[in-house]
């Protein structure tokens, strides 16, 4: 097994990911601009994931403080219970962003038309 | 293999849709199977983390989704296309906002059982910060945009002194959080950035709203990113090194587009100081006096014109004269001329803006051309239309080294053997500085609303 770190290989994962962001991004077409950032703002949406986590993690066992320190014992309940709500709005404004900007680019792009065809709607109209 | 194994490369395998989703808007032909492959790597992203040891309970996430969606997908099918940009805008906060949220709700989660260690608070800390900035700084953009706050820039004395405080302040609070991981030095970071949010779009914008806008979709993107840190999730830091390397080219290619460094766009106050001297200054240089034209006498060249280059800007689109446009296109193509639209790059409220305007009209894309393209065309073209558009049409940028606006590449309009533009009234364009076009020998202005003026026009052609 390789010795290096966890962070290590998230930033790794990091830096390969903006190469990649870069290249392709330069890749559009200005005509897309606009569109592209529709659906960066959707797929910014998978902050959902964390968020998920937050809103349905797992309820810790208060049992486990006989093992670990912890620190507010007495809070314990009020804290799960803040972080659960906390959770449920960030997973409701993320999907705000994943069905909204799909959406949005999908009316944005089906709006973008060819000569071509135009004119058969044209004809056909 | 585990079945977290499994789960991380059905995550892997959603990142690889992103990339090709985004691949697809290479053109127009290949963009809407793009975006299916987006929308179905999101649906792989949130299947893999319902299935994952992280999520226990389903009723809160259900009923998030829910909402989301009752909100967005109607939202997205109402909204103007003239309003995208503050849309946008209004998204980026959300995104923002469930970061720093995600963070805070991840140390009280964690912290109740002393689970969070120096690294954990770093990026805690790291991930609020960003995630509050986006939100603020958003939601500022927004109500400039939608005009309910006043969008022109609101530059006030010892704003850099303020800004830089704020920095300190939150790194004083980092350290504080990291030292003793308490839940109030979060809390104040969480409200210091909001505020910082605030201070650092407030003295931006005008002309300088397109950079904004883009410059937040980078900072979304990093938001994810730092939460991907923080739950140690590599398909958030993917996907959030995506997006935030997407903003930051939107945000180089307007800056580049406007002559401007994106250092002097961020401190802000440009357009504030620069209107009053621009319109103080008065006048027409250029020498030549002002022609003016009737709209007969317009429609009588465009009908005759073989090669037509039609310019908008975004006063076209607040006239809402798209329609006519294409009814004025479609005229002319018909009569044998060749029509083409030229675009610049910071023509509407947003990168790309003007093309989206254009393609609900139902003016084909193929007949739409970015500067470069169509630069060299404008020796070859009988008559030009300006329509709404001032600025980006302002031989100045080439030839007055003085000019706010020297060294911006603008479209070579006045290459052409006639040029009209429709204006409302005299007045210098958003960039306030003048025109010298309009003293040209081969200029003439149309005045009058543009949607008016453009139905005249197709009127005249079809009965001259």
């Amino acid at each position: 097994m390789m010795d290096i770190s966890v962070l290590t290989m998230l930033v790794m994962v990091f830096v390969l990911s903006c190469m990649v962001g870069y290249f392709v991004v330069w890749g559009v077409t200005p005509a897309l601009h606009t569109p592209l950032m529709a659906v960066t703002n959707a797929i910014s949406g998978i902050v959902v994931v964390a968020a998920m986590a937050v809103a349905g993690g797992a309820h810790f066992d208060p049992r486990l403080c006989w093992v670990v320190r912890c620190p507010y014992p007495e809070h314990l309940g009020l804290m799960q219970g803040i972080a659960e709500g906390l959770g449920i709005v960030a997973v409701a404004l993320c999907a705000i962003n994943i069905f909204g900007g799909f959406a949005i680019t999908w009316r944005m792009l089906a709006m973008f038309k060819s000569r071509k065809q135009v004119g058969k709607e044209g004809k056909g109209a | 293999m585990s079945g977290a194994d499994i789960l991380a490369l059905g995550g892997l395998l959603a990142g690889v849709l992103f990339v090709m989703g985004l691949k697809g808007l290479a053109h127009p032909r290949t963009a809407r199977r793009g975006n299916m492959y987006a929308m179905a790597g999101m649906a792989l992203a949130v299947v893999c983390a319902l299935l994952g040891p992280r999520v226990a309970g389903y009723i809160g996430i259900a009923i998030g989704l829910g909402v989301g969606a009752a909100v967005g997908i109607p939202l997205a099918r109402k909204v103007k296309l003239t309003a995208l940009p503050q849309l946008v805008a209004g998204f980026h906060s959300f995104i923002g906002l469930a970061a720093a949220l995600v963070a805070v709700g991840m140390f009280l989660r964690e912290a109740g059982f002393g689970l969070v260690d120096a690294k954990g608070a770093v990026e805690m800390a790291v991930g609020t910060a960003i995630g509050m900035v986006t939100f603020s700084g958003s939601i500022v953009a927004a109500l400039k945009l939608q005009g309910w706050v006043s969008g022109t820039p609101w530059a006030w004395r010892g704003r850099h002194v303020l800004n830089a405080s704020l920095v300190l302040a939150l790194l004083a609070c980092g350290v504080w959080f990291v030292g003793g991981l308490g839940v109030w030095p979060l809390l104040l970071i969480f409200m210091l950035a909001g505020v910082l949010g605030v201070t650092l779009v407030a003295p931006i914008g005008g002309a300088d709203m397109p950079v904004v806008v883009s410059m937040l979709n980078s900072y979304s993107g990093w938001a994810a990113a730092a939460t991907g840190f923080m739950l140690e999730q590599p398909l958030l830091i993917m996907t959030g090194a995506l997006v935030g390397a997407s903003g930051a080219i939107l945000s180089h290619i307007m800056c580049t587009a406007m002559h401007r460094s994106f250092v002097s766009v961020i401190l802000g106050g440009w357009g504030a100081a620069n209107g009053g001297g621009g319109a103080a200054a008065g006048g027409q240089p250029g020498g030549g006096s002002v022609h003016e034209a009737g709209i007969a006498d317009a429609a009588f060249m465009l009908g005759e014109a073989e090669r037509v280059i039609i310019v908008p800007g975004y006063g076209m689109a607040v006239a809402q004269a798209q329609h006519a446009v294409k009814e004025l296109f479609t005229l002319l193509t018909g009569r044998g001329a060749e029509v083409t639209f030229a675009i610049h790059p910071v023509a509407g409220r947003m990168p790309g803006h003007m093309n989206v305007l254009l393609a609900e009209a139902d003016i084909p894309y193929d007949v739409v051309q970015e500067l470069e393209e169509v630069n060299p065309r404008f020796k070859e073209t009988d008559v030009v239309l300006v329509i709404g558009a001032n600025d980006v049409v302002n031989p100045a940028a080439q030839t007055q080294a003085g000019s706010p606006i020297y060294g911006m590449p603008v479209l070579e309009a006045w290459k052409a053997r006639q040029v009209y533009v429709v204006k409302r009234s005299h007045r210098p364009g958003y960039a306030g500085v003048d025109n010298p076009l309009f003293g040209m020998d081969n200029c003439a202005l149309v005045l009058g609303d543009a949607k008016a003026v453009v139905e005249g026009l197709v009127q005249g052609i079809k009965h001259g």
